[in-house]
């Protein structure tokens, strides 16, 4: 019997203890953010869309074999003999055009794995997060400012170059050949 | 219905001129019209107030962008979604019956207006036995819910109706034996007549009457129409984290829409009910503050009770079925008995 009634007097109290603290809540200041309002500025380290310093890419291809969905597409073109590409942040000497620096936002998994390799620094995680699109083919972003006749006009280029290249091989292969078969002509009787 | 008929002739004095058919006819679905009305704007504000609380009560804001100033017309743009949405009726459904289930549960609902005094000269129906109707109109509504529950053909609202009605049913006992108390301290069912026997100012009023006897069964009345307007604590026909809906599980579009209107409406009735039999309906607490027309303090009275319903429901999470009956049969039930009984020595002696 004292049980029953002890029981009634602690679900009574308990209930008025309970109401107690949500009266309290009531006045509380909320602790929403009133998100397309009021945005909240992420870490600076935060894992959000990447980016590119384009003027200090060197062309290594480091972040694009790193990239375990491979969403990075780089394509070089080697710069002249005499040409001046400038110096990156670093101090490192540019040797190639970066012709062409796609990274596929829609296929990028924020591991981060492409910043670390990155020599120069040039790529990195930045805390924007708003990017999102009615078209999938907008997350591809492209880097290179390279315009499409700058591009064909490099590539001819060093297609000639390794056209040369190639017939400067060859002409030395010959001559080397033309040497060895000279050679050859005077030592025939000696390897019969 | 003649407080009624009176008001709305005093109102349009040319509706005595005709006839009494046509004039009753009239005055009948006007009325019906306005409690109408008045339902479906108190569950737009009840429904905004009640997600407003719960926001806030859990450290959130609740709804902030339809209509600029705290939202204030969510629940309309809620109504209008709900009004355009697709009306799914289960293949293996008892149509029929599926069809009239929110219309039961709401006419029950709205039926409990017809007695409620909204002032001493505006009162829908001064039924010698308002009380007694009302009581019995409201556990018209588990009906529709055994209903709705039976022909979804679907095991969660199976259960969830089974339970609702052995709910229901079980506390309308306390629910009708606490207001029992109250009617043999008054001598009377009438609803205006409840009001009236508790003029003068506060203490006059039927909580204080016989304190603490009537006290407690407000308490008690206030617990039991709770479980019986399936409100938190007392929500297990529709608890949705072992029943998915309860009752309502199948329901789409406008009929859930009605299932919820009738909920409203009845936290309201419910409310009122207490309010005109303990807490002197439309009587002000104090004669001084008695310009203040009636119809404010009645319906500032039921907005209260609203409150603490919705208070309660944030605070206090879903009983077992187990304790639910425990609370009626072994709790309420008893005392409200021995009040009963305390009361009637009382007025003997």
């Amino acid at each position: 019997m004292r049980q029953y009634f002890k029981n009634i007097y602690e679900a009574i109290a308990t209930i008025l203890v309970g109401m107690g603290v949500t009266w309290r809540h009531l006045f509380t200041r909320a602790v929403t953010i009133q998100y397309p309002h009021v945005k909240r500025t992420l870490p600076e380290r935060s894992r959000m869309q990447l980016f590119v310093e384009m003027d200090d890419c060197i062309g290594c291809m480091a972040c694009e074999r790193a990239c375990p969905v491979d969403c990075i597409e780089i394509k070089t073109v080697r710069g002249g003999k005499d040409e001046d590409l400038g110096q990156t942040s670093n101090g490192q000497k540019k040797r190639l055009h970066v012709v062409q620096f796609d990274i596929d936002m829609g296929k990028c998994c924020y591991c981060s794995d492409c910043v670390f390799p990155c020599p120069t620094g040039a790529i990195r995680m930045t805390p924007e997060y708003e990017f999102i699109t009615y078209d999938r083919s907008t997350l591809l972003t492209k880097f290179a400012t390279y315009s499409p006749e700058e591009i064909s006009e490099l590539e001819e280029r060093e297609r000639k170059e390794k056209e040369a290249q190639a017939a400067a091989k060859a002409a030395k292969l010959k001559a080397a050949e033309e040497a060895k078969k000279a050679a050859a002509g005077t030592d025939e009787p000696k390897s019969e | 219905m003649e407080p009624l008929v009176q008001f709305f002739f005093n109102l349009l004095p040319f509706l005595s001129d005709w006839p009494e058919w046509l004039a009753l006819t009239v005055i009948g679905v006007a009325a019906a019209i306005m409690m109408f009305g008045f339902i479906a704007i108190f569950a737009l504000i009840a429904i905004w107030l009640e997600r407003k609380i719960s926001g806030h009560m859990q450290d959130r804001l609740g709804p902030m962008e339809v209509g600029g100033w705290h939202g204030w017309a969510q629940t309309i743009a809620d109504t209008v979604k709900l009004l355009v949405k697709e009306d799914i009726i289960p293949e293996k459904a008892d149509r029929p019956l599926f069809k009239l289930a929110p219309m039961i549960v709401f006419t029950a609902a709205l039926s409990g207006f017809a007695v409620l005094p909204w002032s001493s000269e505006f009162i829908p129906a001064d039924l010698d036995v308002g009380l007694l109707y009302i009581l019995s109109i409201s556990s018209f509504a588990v009906i529709g819910i055994l209903m709705g529950g039976w022909s979804s053909n679907n095991k969660w609202s199976l259960y969830g109706a089974m339970r609702g009605v052995s709910q229901v049913v079980s506390y309308e006992i306390p629910a009708a034996l606490a207001l029992l108390a109250v009617i043999m301290s008054a001598g009377t069912m009438s609803m205006r007549g409840l009001v009236m026997a508790q003029s003068g100012n506060i203490l006059d009023w039927n909580v204080f009457n016989f304190f603490p006897l009537t006290t407690i069964a407000f308490f008690i009345y206030f617990i039991a129409s709770l479980a019986e307007v399936n409100r938190t604590p007392f929500d297990l026909p529709e608890g949705e984290s072992e029943l998915v809906g309860g009752f309502h599980t199948e329901y789409s579009a406008m009929r859930f829409a009605f299932f919820f209107l009738g909920e409203y409406a009845n936290m309201f009735v419910v409310s009122a009910i207490a309010a005109t039999v303990f807490l002197g309906g439309w009587l002000p607490p104090f004669e001084a503050l008695g310009f203040i027309p009636g119809p404010l303090w009645f319906v500032g009275k039921a907005l209260l009770l609203v409150f603490v319903q919705m208070w309660l429901r944030w605070t206090l999470p879903r009983l077992r079925v187990d304790q639910l009956m425990y609370t009626c049969w072994k709790v309420l039930t008893p005392f409200s008995m021995a009040i009963i009984l305390l009361i009637g020595l009382w007025k003997v002696l």
